[in-house]
């Protein structure tokens, strides 16, 4: 049984992997601008107490698991919901749950690479130094904060038509991130975007990441993980909905 | 026992009758064709016997079970039509995948064998040409052994030699002992496969019996033209 979970999961990933436009919009996205923001202006430039390449190793880090999950969830969902593809699935004895778990895991696995890899590039060419309880425990919140980015994907998947849902994907998370401050620190924001930023997720997952590096935050670690734990539940009984209004549509 | 059963199903989608009182069984060991021109209701009749549309009323079951019903699920397969596959899967992975489902699958390269893909496994399915990629998806249907098959329209789009290469890997699978229940709008489909033929038209059974019958019921002695005669009626 355990393999079934095992298999989709493997196929899952070898599925993306080898998908071009999603290994550039999840890997390369982040990592340049990371490059750009982070170690091309930043390592000289303070905020607060830490240099820019560290501070904004939390936020695009964030960026980068929000990116995964939506394109995973959001674009995959969307086209093998649309195309007949999750038919296919639904008709096998395939285990219901597999199919979520799978995209789930794989989603994370692939937002867990590209940290590795902000991480990389920021001891190396940014001289970000922490204790290694740092490193992982902002390594872990990135990657557990993946989970309600899951559920708004498979919101969005199940809502979006399969042509119409990367343009979803991409007008939905790129307010998200900018107005969140992931791309370019909170407060340098203009103060009429600072007070819509506590209303998205993405706001309260970049806060918790940044608290794990000792950064000035508003608010504490458990407000912020409440207020995502709200989302998520949020955003998967939108899931839901668009899940059973989806089950009996039109076909000849 | 019927294998597959639909008792009075009737469905709706807003204004239009998809099906309207619909009696079919399918019996243990024979292939059972589906026929109709486009939207009779014969992907709608495959989608309730699957468990993917409820019907509005009436009753459908396989080998007695739930169509929805894990028990239904293990012992049948299903190719259906699907606009796009995961392309950057390979044959073998999207087959070993399928088989996991079922405790009892056929071994690979039995799958493979059946349906004809020995050689390209390692292939991914984008580069596959339209009869490959059909015979990946009856790999898929066959490769947990089941008893009953459904294939909805499973050479439609394809050339002379790929679905002549198709008809050939389903009889194999009815010589076996499995049931087929296979929709088309080819009438030489049905009648080069089919056991029984039920004409299928606007959400009706407007005929049912072997294809002789079918050609002496409607007075005429090609199944074109008995095909055209039962599907030109008006039922309102």
């Amino acid at each position: 049984m355990l393999r079934v979970y095992w298999l989709e999961a493997k196929s899952e990933f070898f599925k993306l992997a080898r998908m071009k436009v999603y290994a550039t919009s999840t890997l390369l996205f982040p990592l340049m601008f990371y490059a750009f923001f982070g170690l091309g202006m930043g390592t000289q430039q303070q905020t607060g107490s830490m240099t820019m390449a560290k501070y904004l190793l939390a936020t695009y880090g964030a960026f980068a698991i929000v990116a995964a999950t939506l394109y995973s969830f959001g674009i995959g969902v969307a086209v093998e919901r649309g195309l007949g593809w999750l038919d296919v699935k639904r008709a096998s004895p395939m285990p219901p749950a597999a199919y979520f778990i799978a995209k789930a895991a794989v989603a994370m696995a692939f937002g867990a690479i590209v940290v590795a890899m902000l991480f990389t590039l920021g001891a190396a060419f940014g001289g970000v130094r922490m204790p290694a309880t740092q490193w992982l425990s902002l390594g872990g919140a990135l990657v557990a904060g993946a989970i309600p980015f899951c559920a708004l994907g498979l919101a969005i998947g199940n809502f979006a038509g399969p042509n119409s849902a990367p343009a979803t994907v991409n007008i939905i998370y790129m307010p998200l991130a900018f107005c969140a401050g992931l791309w370019i620190p909170f407060d340098f924001l203009p103060p009429a975007v600072q007070h819509i930023a506590p209303a998205l997720p993405t706001w309260h997952f970049g806060q918790i990441a940044l608290a794990m590096l000792g950064a000035p935050t508003h608010g504490t670690v458990l407000e912020h993980a409440g207020a995502l734990f709200g989302f998520g539940l949020i955003f998967a009984g939108i899931a839901w909905i668009g899940n059973s209004r989806d089950r009996d549509r039109v076909c000849g | 026992m019927p294998v597959a059963e639909l008792k009075f199903v009737t469905k709706r989608y807003g204004p239009i009758d998809a099906l309207r009182g619909v009696n079919l069984t399918i019996q243990p060991g024979e292939l059972l064709a589906l026929l109709g021109p486009n939207g009779a209701g014969k992907t709608t009749a495959v989608r309730i016997l699957l468990g993917l549309t409820q019907p509005d009323s009436g009753h459908a079951t396989i080998f007695d079970r739930a169509p929805g019903s894990h028990a239904a699920k293990l012992r049948r397969g299903a190719l259906l039509q699907v606009a796009k596959v995961p392309e950057t899967l390979k044959v073998r992975e999207h087959i070993e995948l399928f088989s996991a489902y079922y405790p009892k699958p056929l071994p690979l390269a039995e799958t493979l064998e059946a349906a004809g893909l020995t050689g390209i496994e390692n292939r991914l399915f984008g580069d596959l040409s339209g009869g490959q990629k059909q015979r990946v998806l009856f790999a898929l249907a066959l490769c947990g052994n089941p008893d009953l098959l459904f294939l909805d329209e499973p050479t439609v789009g394809l050339d002379v030699e790929a679905r002549r290469a198709l008809w050939t890997r389903i009889r194999a699978f009815v010589a076996r002992g499995g049931s087929v229940l296979l929709t088309t709008h080819y009438l030489e489909e049905a009648e080069a496969l089919a056991n029984r033929i039920a004409v299928i038209n606007q959400g009706r059974i407007v005929a049912l019996g072997s294809p002789a019958e079918i050609k002496a019921g409607a007075a005429q002695n090609n199944l074109e033209d008995a095909f055209l005669e039962l599907t030109k009626q008006e039922v309102y």
